[in-house]
This record gives C-alpha cells, structure tokens and sequence, in this order.
C-alpha cells in the first residue's frame, strides 16, 4: 500500500509540474519562443503575493488573486515592451534575453529577500487529509492543487478551441503574417499569449509556495521539470503535458522511496532522457505546422 | 476618387532594390493586372499594399488618404485585403474556422460564410475538414474567401491561378467577374497574361522593378506586351 | 576596360602585425610569474579560465547556432576529472588537467545525440537538464565526496612554486589555446559548413553539408575545452564541490563576455573577458547586485546590439584582428605586394 501512496502523491505532484508546463508550452506554441525565465516568473509571483500578505494583511487568497493579475499585466507589458523585439532575426536572441532575465529576477529577489526559505501559510487547507482507508490517505491540498491544474488546461483548451481570440491564437501560430494580413495584430496576441502564461504561472508559483517552502533560487528548477512535462507529453498538446507531468511527478516520488532521498530529482531527469531517446517526440504528438 | 494610387514607391529587401520610382492608379470597380516575369516586383507591391513592406520612399493612398504608417493588420479594416502567394490558408484550422478568421477584423459588409460557400460550393462539404487537407484548388478557394470575409473595398490577388488545374482556374475567374459586378475593385497579379486580360480593364507590365508598359488591353497589341514583358 | 579579376583572401598585411603582438602579449604573460605575486597569478588565473570558456561557449552558440545553458555539466566533469586522474588514478596532476578533458568527451559523446533532438531554447534547456543529471550522480555518491566535495591531493601536494607557476601556465595556454583552436577551426571545412548552417542549415544540408556530424564535432570540442577549463579552476581553486563545479553561473558568466563582447567573433570574447573582468575587480563585493547588473547589460545588449562591442568596432573600422572570413577581392595591381588588400584591393561587401 505504501508504493500506491507515493505512486498517488506522485500523480498529484504531477499536476502541480503540469501547470507550471502549461503557459511555456503556450508561449512556445504561439510565438515559438521559449522563455528561461519562465520558472524564475512563477516564483517572483510567489514572493509577490507573500509580500502583499504581509504589507496589506490580506489573507492567501486575495492575494493570490492580486498576484495573478499582476503578472497577467507584466506579462503583456514584458512581452510589447521587451520581448516583441527579440523576435525575428534568429533565434538566439529571445534565448539570451530571457536567460538574462532569470538572472535578474533570482538576483533581485535575493536582493530584496534575502535567500532564505520563505513559506506562505494558507490555515488549516494544508493538513488535512481525506482517508481511503487505513494505510491509504490523501492531502486535500494535493488534491486541490491537482484538480485546479486540470480545470486550468480544461479551461484553456476550450479558449483556444471555441472563442475569436482563441483562433486568433492559433491563426498566429500557423502563419503570423497571413494572420495580420486578416487584421490580427501578432504584437498584440504575442502580448496576451504572455500575459496568460505568466497569470497561469503565477498561480502554480503560489500553490508551490503553500505546499512547501520557497526561496529565489527555485526557479530554475520549475522551468526544468516544467520542459521535462513538455517535451515528454508532446509538443502542442495540452493534455500531453499533463501526462508529461504526471509521469515526472511518479518516477520522482517513486525513485525518493526506492533510492532515497537524493535520488528521486535523478531519476525523474532519468526517465526524461529515456522518452528522449525511445519517443523524441513525446507521447501525445500533434503534427507542428510552421 | 480613385481607390488606389501609388506614387514613386521605391521598395527595398536590405541592399537589393525591388520596386523603383513605381507610380499607378486604380480607379474603382477597375480590375487592373499586373504581369510581367518573375523577379518583376509584381508580388512586392502587393505585398506593400497590404502594408507587409514598407517603402522606403514614394507614398500609397488608399481612398485619397495616405496609408504608409498604418500597419498591415490595421489596413485590412480601412478595406484592403490580400490574398498571398502561395494561398497561406492556417494549416491547423478548419475550413469554417479559416473563413471565421477571415472576419476577424470585424469591417462590416455583405460577406458571410454563407456567400462565400455559395460563390465557392465547392468548399461547402469541406466545412469542417482541416485547411491542410485541402487540394491546391481549393485551398486558392478558401483563401480568396478568407480575403473577401473582410468585406474589402480593394481586393488584392497573388498568382491565384498559379499550379491549379484549368477548371479550377476558369472557376476563380467567374468568381473574380461575379466580384466586379459587385463593385469590387481588383488588383490582380498573374504571369499568365492571356487568361488575365480576358477580365483586366487596365494592365501595367512590371520589368525588373518598373513598369514598361501601362494601358487598356484593348489598346495594345500582343506584340507590344511581349515586348514589354521581355524587355525587349 | 577588361573584366576585373578576383581571387580570395583571408590574410592582410594588418594581421602579420597582430600576430607579431599578439604573440608578444602571450610571451609578456608567460613571464609574469617570474616577478608578479601570487595575488597576481592566481587573479590571471580566473581571468584565463573566463575567457577560454567565453570561447568555448561562443563557439558553440556563435557559430553553430547551439546556445547552452549547460556547459557546466563539463566544466564540473573537468574539475572532478582532475581528482579522479590526479588523485584516484594516481597521474601527475598536470596531465590529469588535458585527460580531464578527455573525461568531459567521454560524456558528450553520447549526450549529443540525445539533446540534438532538441531545438533552440528546448536544445538549451536541455543542457542544462544535463548538468543537473550529472551534478546530483556527483552529489549523492559517497566516493565522490557527496555534497561537501573533495580537496584534489594530487595537486595540494605539489611543490607549491611549481603548482602555482605550472598553473598561471597552464591556464595561458587554455586561453591562449582556446582561441587558436576556434581560429584554425573557422579556417578548416569544418568553420565553412557552420557558416553554411548558419546561414541556412536546409540550404547547407542540400549542399551536402554534413549537419549533425559538423554540430557534433563542434559540441564534443567545446566540452573538451570546457573540461580542460573546469580542471584549471579545480586546480587554482585546490578543493572541488558540486553546487560549484557545476554551477549554472558557468554558463552565466560566459554568456555574457560573449554577449557584452560580441558573439560570433573570436575578438568578442576577448574584449568581453576584459570588460567582464574590469567590473568583477571594481564590483566583485556586491555579489548579487554585480549579478543583476550583469542580468540588465545582458538583456540591453541583446536587445539593442546585438553583434556586440567588437561588432560595432568591426563595422565602424572594417576591422578583423583573426583572418577567418573568405573575403572576394579585386586583384590588385601587378607592382603591389601579392598580399596586400588594404587600400590597394577593393573588398567586395561579404555575406557572413
């Protein structure tokens, strides 16, 4: 029963990889850029909202909700303002620019935090557990945090499948110009298309940061596990990247309770580098147009 | 009022000079080809516009205006639209959703998808078939019904017969007579110079960047757009 | 008027006068030991390592289009190479710095296949995930030394003139080692098919360009020139930790002399170690605010110039210390120097 439990807390986990996956692959999907600073964007948010907490005395969840427009406008701001001008030419520049942001913001936030271990407590939500049975129990949190993951890919693939702007995603991410020659501005989109991304980051920042302690230097592993669920789920699919998620989330918590502690993190980058192998393309691929 | 007028345009790709000093005008209701050979700067100036490329000097007015700081996307709701070389439909989106697309833009007008389907009854069964799938022909279909879902004034067609099939072509070509009985005005660019003067009413011959021969079709002698069309 | 006449050229009268200096700038360095402190050496040292890894990762990511966010994965492998072939195998340090290189192939070599299925920003997270996998197998083995690492004896035993004379000497000859290597490596077929690829890899493979043997090349040498870097600092530095050795700041501090220098050039680097350096002494102090200001000239330079320092001083003078480039030129006349180009030569404009 032990194994069903850490194979269960995996899955959960999975959800939470899955939902800082979800606005890199749209990014991606979009405007073919991938953002380094993605993970680093899903902890600033965190540490936003814990500073909202303690300056306004709000509780969590007004200031979750804060943060999430927050970074849905820095999102677009950073995108027109920054990001916009990246693209084209080659491809290496977003990568420089966006590696040289993930500097900023960890060195900023060690700057105006420090670097130690931050929690943010939402009450009693965190411990309590809904029992199976006697050996078997599940966190509600986890639970939670998995079940949001999911209505947040839900939500987004009924965006992108059913409304105007959806289309106007996905017209950009076939063919950019012949979409400006139907009066879409690709500025603009590209901008939402971050703006969304960051808002979804920022909720998978703060419900890491309720589940366990944070601190500046955490990004950088969100944004690896985040590409671990994307590559390994297939590029464009949504749903993929769930699964993506869900299957790091379970080698990782499978390999802590075989190997030990340390080795967990390993193994999850393991079965990673095997799907690269056996599946470059991912279990869920969707033929990319472009 | 003319509906188009462009005055010394010339347009560059970084060092190499495509249009030079081009002048012309569309009047309304024309259909005016362009031909000429390949490498004549007959896919440029469309591209100009529609606001893709920017001159680096000489201006383009639409409706008497000038539009050269207005960006593409923004010139498709003043009424001007382009269908692309090489028909550009989104690969990844349905028929249906191609011709939503096309709306976008939100330019009132007597456009829907039901005209469309009906100027093109071809594309009617494919409706919920992904653009991809479609034959040359009827990709070319939905492209210019795409365009034409942005209720354009001026409707701008790239080599639209280009590798399609004689049918199909003869069919693009009832649809483009249907449209200037409308009142839409056409700028047309072809190297199949007989099936285009059969609807031109005005046709300039572009020859490396500049045009050598502008006039009627009816006042020139084939002799004279060979020439023209050669450089000879 | 008859048709005028072209024929190639790389070299230039001007670049027998930069060889001739810069080989005397190399023979002024070889001697600092003999009168500078070890305050001196050792800062040279870490000046030496930056600018032969700038060099490595500029060669991956200026002229092969692969920018890694992973080259510590070697640099790390370098550094524990050094203990493994110093202190378990028993060699002399000093050869254990080239073998350790040789250990950071060893890895790449099947790693490449795997990260190149990758692309872009997906390619460069990739690497990273790399050095990740082999910084946690370093961390979590005993006989590595786990977390807390390992001092390398091998090299704390040597006679402490000789370790620190051999080590000032070992890193000029990395750096001054690793910019010869890029140089007669832009020279060679290999530099023409990356020009190619980078220009246009679909137009290069149709030309017969051998894509992924070219990258590969290029990715195996520059994890050798970035073990034989990790081995160097390893062996400055005495002692060997994982979260150091296979820190991301690596690839940090590299990407940004290439970046503040100018990227896709061999004098970028160097101009950018210089200035990369200059700020380390002034603001070394500030740590985290040195990395932010890092972070902010790293965005504004990419954003606003691109090519760089050494890109705008290229353009502005038409200037290029390292003869890599073809350059089309009109024959000059029969009585001029068969190599002169200056005045005499018209360059036909180029399209690197």
């Amino acid at each position: 029963m032990d194994w069903v439990n850490v194979a269960i807390q995996g899955i959960l986990l999975g959800g939470l990889y899955a939902l800082f996956a979800t606005g890199l692959a749209l990014v991606f999907g979009v405007m073919r850029m991938v953002n380094l600073a993605h993970g680093d964007l899903g902890i600033l948010a965190a540490f936003v909202a814990l500073f909202i907490v303690q300056s306004l005395g709000v509780g969590v969840l007004w200031a979750s909700v804060i943060t999430i427009v927050i970074m849905f406008l820095v999102g677009y701001l950073l995108q027109r303002g920054l990001l916009n001008f990246t693209l084209g030419a080659d491809d290496t520049r977003p990568i420089v620019v966006t590696f040289g942001l993930s500097i900023i913001i960890q060195n900023g936030l060690i700057m105006w935090f420090s670097a130690d271990s931050q929690g943010l407590d939402a009450g009693t939500i965190e411990n309590i557990s809904v029992k199976i049975n006697d050996q078997l129990s599940i966190g509600w949190y986890p639970l939670l945090v998995f079940i949001a993951s999911i209505a947040v890919i839900a939500g987004l693939q009924l965006f992108l499948g059913r409304t105007k702007l959806g289309r106007a995603f996905r017209a950009t991410s076939d063919d950019r110009e012949a979409a400006e020659l139907m009066g879409i501005n690709n500025r603009h989109i590209y901008g939402l298309a971050m703006a969304i991304a960051l808002a979804i980051v920022a909720l998978a920042g703060i419900l890491l940061a309720v589940r366990t302690t944070f601190d500046p230097t955490q990004g950088a592993f969100r944004l690896i596990y985040a590409f671990e669920a994307v590559i390994m789920g297939g590029m464009g699919s949504m749903w993929g990247t769930l699964i993506g998620g869900i299957v790091l989330g379970v080698s990782q918590t499978i390999g802590s309770q075989a190997f030990g502690a340390g080795w967990g993190l390993l193994v999850g980058h393991l079965v990673f580098l095997t799907v690269l192998a056996v599946r470059p393309s991912g279990f869920f691929a969707k033929t990319v147009t472009a | 009022m003319s509906v188009l007028e462009i005055q010394d345009v010339d347009v560059f790709y970084g060092d190499f000079q495509a249009l030079f000093k081009v002048s012309f005008t569309v009047e309304e209701g024309q259909t005016f080809a362009c031909i000429g050979a390949n490498g004549g700067g007959k896919s440029t100036l469309l591209r100009t516009v529609a606001g893709l490329q920017r001159p680096r000097s000489g201006t383009v007015l639409f409706q008497g205006k000038p539009v050269d700081q207005i960006s593409a996307h923004d010139r498709v709701k003043l009424g001007i639209a382009l269908v692309p070389e090489g028909r550009r439909v989104f690969p990844s989106l349905s028929v249906y959703e191609n011709l939503q697309i096309g709306a976008y833009g939100g330019r009132k007008g007597d456009w829907s998808i039901e005209s469309v389907m009906e100027l093109f009854p071809l594309l009617k069964p494919l409706s919920k078939r992904q653009a991809s799938s479609l034959s040359g022909g009827e990709q070319q279909a939905l492209a210019i019904g795409r365009a034409l879902m942005s209720n354009p004034t001026l409707l701008l067609l790239d080599e639209v017969s280009l590798g399609l099939a004689p049918v199909v072509i003869k069919r693009i070509y009832e649809a483009m007579v249907h449209l200037v009985g409308i009142g839409t005005t056409i700028v047309v660019v072809e190297q199949d110079v007989q099936h285009v003067l059969t609807v031109a009413d005005h046709v300039a011959c572009f020859l490396e960047g500049r045009i050598s021969l502008e006039g009627k079709p009816s006042d020139l002698s084939s002799e004279a757009i060979t020439a023209a069309y050669f450089g000879m | 008027m008859s048709a005028p006449a072209f024929r190639v050229a790389r070299s230039t009268r001007m670049h027998r006068y930069v060889l001739i200096v810069g080989v005397l700038i190399v023979v002024g360095l070889a001697a600092v030991p003999l009168w500078a402190q070890v305050s001196v050496t050792r800062t040279l040292v870490t000046f030496f390592t930056l600018l032969a890894l700038a060099q490595m990762w500029n060669l991956l990511g200026g002229y092969a289009g692969l920018i890694s966010v992973g080259q510590q994965a070697y640099i790390g492998l370098g550094a524990y190479g050094l203990w493994l072939i110093g202190d378990v195998l028993g060699l002399h340090p000093f050869i254990a710095v080239i073998l350790a290189g040789g250990l950071a192939v060893l890895v790449a070599l099947p790693v490449a296949p795997l990260i190149f299925r990758l692309r872009g920003g997906y390619f460069a997270i990739g690497t990273w995930v790399v050095a990740e996998v082999v910084r946690l197998i370093v961390a979590n083995i005993q006989a590595t030394g786990g977390g807390s690492g390992k001092t390398v004896l091998s090299a704390a035993r040597l006679p402490i003139d000789t370790r620190i004379t051999g080590t000032y000497l070992l890193a000029l000859l990395v750096a001054v080692g690793s910019i010869l290597l890029v140089y007669f490596l832009l020279r060679s077929r290999l530099g023409l098919a990356l020009t190619a690829i980078r220009d246009n890899e679909l137009a290069a493979q149709s030309s017969g360009v051998n894509v992924f043997r070219s990258k590969l090349y290029v990715y195996l040498i520059s994890a050798f020139g970035c073990g034989v870097v990790g081995a160097v600092v390893a062996m400055n530095l005495l002692r060997i930790q994982p979260n150091a050795a296979f820190s991301i700041n690596w690839t940090a501090y590299a990407l940004f002399i290439v970046v503040i220098g100018g990227f896709g050039t061999i004098e970028g680097p160097i101009i950018g170690a210089v200035i990369y350096f200059a700020l380390l002494q002034s603001l070394s102090q500030y740590g985290t605010t040195y990395m932010l200001l890092l972070g902010v000239i790293a965005v504004i330079m990419a954003t606003k110039a691109p090519k760089g320092i050494w890109g705008f001083v290229a353009k502005r003078w038409n200037l290029h210390l390292f003869p890599v480039r073809r350059r089309l030129m009109l024959e000059a006349p029969p009585d001029d120097d068969a190599d002169a180009a200056g005045p005499s030569g018209t360059v036909v404009p180029e399209s690197a």
